[in-house]
């Protein structure tokens, strides 16, 4: 029996595993490592 | 049934669903739903003493046992409830859903007793007075090592029982023990999952350090970048919530009303637009950080995070929509709302997801985007309309849908009948309503300026003088009115099941009894067994009822939002 063809946006929503490494990644680089970045240039701040 | 991968002594055939229900994972689900009951209790005493001393005219506590008592409901309520139900829902979604066995007891047995244990040593430190650090708990506010230490342990459980729920839909994909792509519930529980594991990696980073120093072992954290990561734990797990309680309503919108998703490709996308995107909404926290720039803040809380806004919206839509359409189908076809009069109100697993749905999306969903605002925020940080949004999402949404969700876990896990179906009934309009007064209370004195965490709203005795407005402690009154009525649905939900699972008439052998009459069940059952495509691929049912419900709700958050941009606008007057 000939194989359905399934669309390729139909196989993106249905790889957990390619979906696992998105959400970890976006949250990861949009977040914390930019959120991260901004913190770490802050000065240390001196008295007066 | 499944053939491939599992003996028939594994699993029990559910005679209401058809659905194989594995021993293994079925006992984990109960331990988990039992342990999050137990913890429920605990957050709830603490939440009425909390709710009794934010009333201005009551008091109840000291300012020692309030804060000790917000700590005990925040780590309850927020963590240990919540996450203990969830993992039970990872439970039955990856192997009953689909089909097969659990990937590992042993790790679960070590997951559940790391949670147990967890949840057991912060609670006990807690009420011994060595934690007063509220759930946020940011230093250089420091515990007892014990506090970081059972938060830990917990959460190394919780991120086991994720591993081992992707352990078992890779065992099941690999069996083929379901066809095609998986079912939106499991979907919706997978992207709960991820989000967890975002959420305990956060975790991680920002208490194991906390920890090493609370043991002086370390220097103390930056606290700046401690909110960052502590955050990336306590907001994402809050979206796990979201995730997981979306699940939940379709699984009571199919169970209760015969729906079916309107368009399984449409439901999956707004799933994913979570998974990629509603975990910046923790950068909400930090809107009045001065460490962090507005761009971060801007693109995190706005224009990333309104495509989970959007993923909300459209679940918000096809949720009722699908309800609407099995409800036509069974022939309810009268005016625009004729199918609304007619939905199962008479199960409370219904009336709680329902209720559920309106709360999360009129007060909670409305409130959120608004106050995530940037601008818009600076008036409202740290003000009391904070915990007005969020007992509307967290308490009014997630936790009214889990205890619609515990009304079918009884009867088709458990193998339990409910007594007192008529208190049942009533349960979650009564939890539902003091939630829904609470939270207007929490909102309203908060758009006087009364603070948050807070255990002195009028900082009684400072040397200026300070207080609100008559009005604002009129609202706290209603705040805590709100509280005792939530209390009371609360208590009567932890009776009802608990009476149920331990002394209820067993359901062994037999179907979960009906919360509707025998023909409407009938109608149900048919729908639920048959697919559309029986019916022809052509067939369309047209959802008037749902479109305008969304244009009331479109029309509700265009009038908060731009009241809002009104009332930033009265704060500086530009002649």
């Amino acid at each position: 029996m000939e194989e359905e063809k399934i669309h390729p946006i139909q196989k993106f929503m249905d790889n957990i595993w390619l979906l696992l490494i998105l959400g970890l990644a976006i949250p990861f680089l949009s977040y914390s490592i930019w959120g991260l970045i901004e913190l770490l240039m802050v000065e240390t701040g001196t008295l007066p | 049934m499944n053939t491939q991968t599992a003996a028939t002594t594994d699993y029990r055939v559910c005679n209401t669903t058809g659905l194989s229900v594995f021993y293994k994972a079925e006992f984990f689900t109960k331990a988990n739903a039992v342990l999050a009951v137990i913890f429920l209790l605990i957050g709830a005493v603490a939440a009425i003493l909390l709710a009794l001393t934010r009333w201005s005219n009551v008091m109840l506590l000291d300012d020692i046992w309030y804060y000790r008592m917000l700590t005990l409901h925040g780590v309850n309520m927020l963590v240990f409830w919540i996450i203990f139900l969830e993992m039970g829902i990872l439970y039955f979604a990856s192997t009953t859903l689909l089909n097969t066995k659990l990937f590992s007891k042993k790790l679960a047995h070590i997951s559940l007793g790391l949670m147990a244990v967890g949840a057991v040593v912060t609670n006990y430190i807690i009420l011994a007075g060595q934690a007063d650090v509220l759930l946020t708990s940011y230093p250089p506010l420091e515990a007892h090592p014990l506090f970081y230490l059972g938060i830990i342990l917990f959460a190394v459980g919780a991120l086991i029982v994720c591993y081992n729920f992707f352990a078992t839909l890779y065992i099941a994909k690999k069996n083929k023990t379901y066809e095609g792509s998986m079912p939106l519930v499991t979907f919706g529980a997978a992207t709960a999952a991820i989000i967890a594991v975002v959420a305990l990696i956060h975790g991680a980073i920002a208490l194991v350090p906390t920890f090493l120093w609370s043991m002086g072992w370390t220097e103390m954290m930056d606290p700046g970048i401690y909110r960052l990561f502590w955050w990336g734990l306590g907001h994402h797990s809050q979206q796990v919530n979201v995730a997981a309680m979306v699940a939940v309503w379709y699984f009571i919108a199919t169970m209760s009303t015969g729906a079916k998703p309107l368009n399984e490709a449409v439901c999956r996308g707004a799933f994913i637009l979570y998974i990629l995107f509603i975990n910046l909404a923790a950068a909400h926290h930090l809107l009045v950080d001065p460490g962090l720039s507005s761009e971060w803040k801007i693109w995190n809380t706005s224009y990333a995070m309104y495509l989970a806004v959007l993923a909300s919206m459209i679940h918000g839509y096809t949720v009722p929509a699908s309800m609407e359409v099995a409800m036509r189908r069974k022939g309810f076809n009268k005016g625009i709302f004729g199918w609304f009069a007619k939905l199962p109100w008479k199960d409370p697993g219904f009336s709680a997801v329902a209720l559920s749905a309106i709360i999360f999306g009129f007060i909670g969903g409305i409130t959120g985007v608004t106050l995530g605002t940037e601008q818009i925020n600076i008036m409202a940080h740290n003000t009391l309309r904070i915990p007005g949004h969020f007992h509307a999402t967290v308490v009014g949404g997630t936790t009214l849908a889990f205890m619609g969700l515990c009304y079918y876990l009884v009867p088709l896990i458990f193998q339990k009948d409910f007594y007192l179906k008529g208190l049942a009934r009533i349960q979650p309009w009564l939890f539902g309503g003091g939630i829904v007064i609470m939270s207007l209370g929490m909102s309203f004195a908060g758009t006087y300026g009364v603070p948050r965490r807070t255990y002195d709203s009028d900082f009684s005795g400072a040397t200026l003088e300070t207080g609100f407005d008559p009005v604002a402690h009129i609202m706290l009154g209603v705040l805590g009115i709100g509280g005792v009525i939530a209390f009371l649905g609360l208590l009567l939900f932890i009776v009802l099941v608990v009476a149920a699972v331990f002394f209820g008439p067993s359901l062994k052998g037999k179907k979960m009894p009906t919360w509707q009459s025998p023909q409407e069940q009938k109608m149900t059952d048919d729908l639920i067994s048959k697919g559309y495509e029986e019916e022809g691929k052509d067939y369309h049912v047209k959802t008037p009822g749902t479109v305008v419900l969304v244009i009331v709700f479109l029309l509700s958050f265009a009038i908060y939002y731009f009241a809002n941009w009104a009332a930033l606008a009265d704060l500086w007057h530009i002649r």
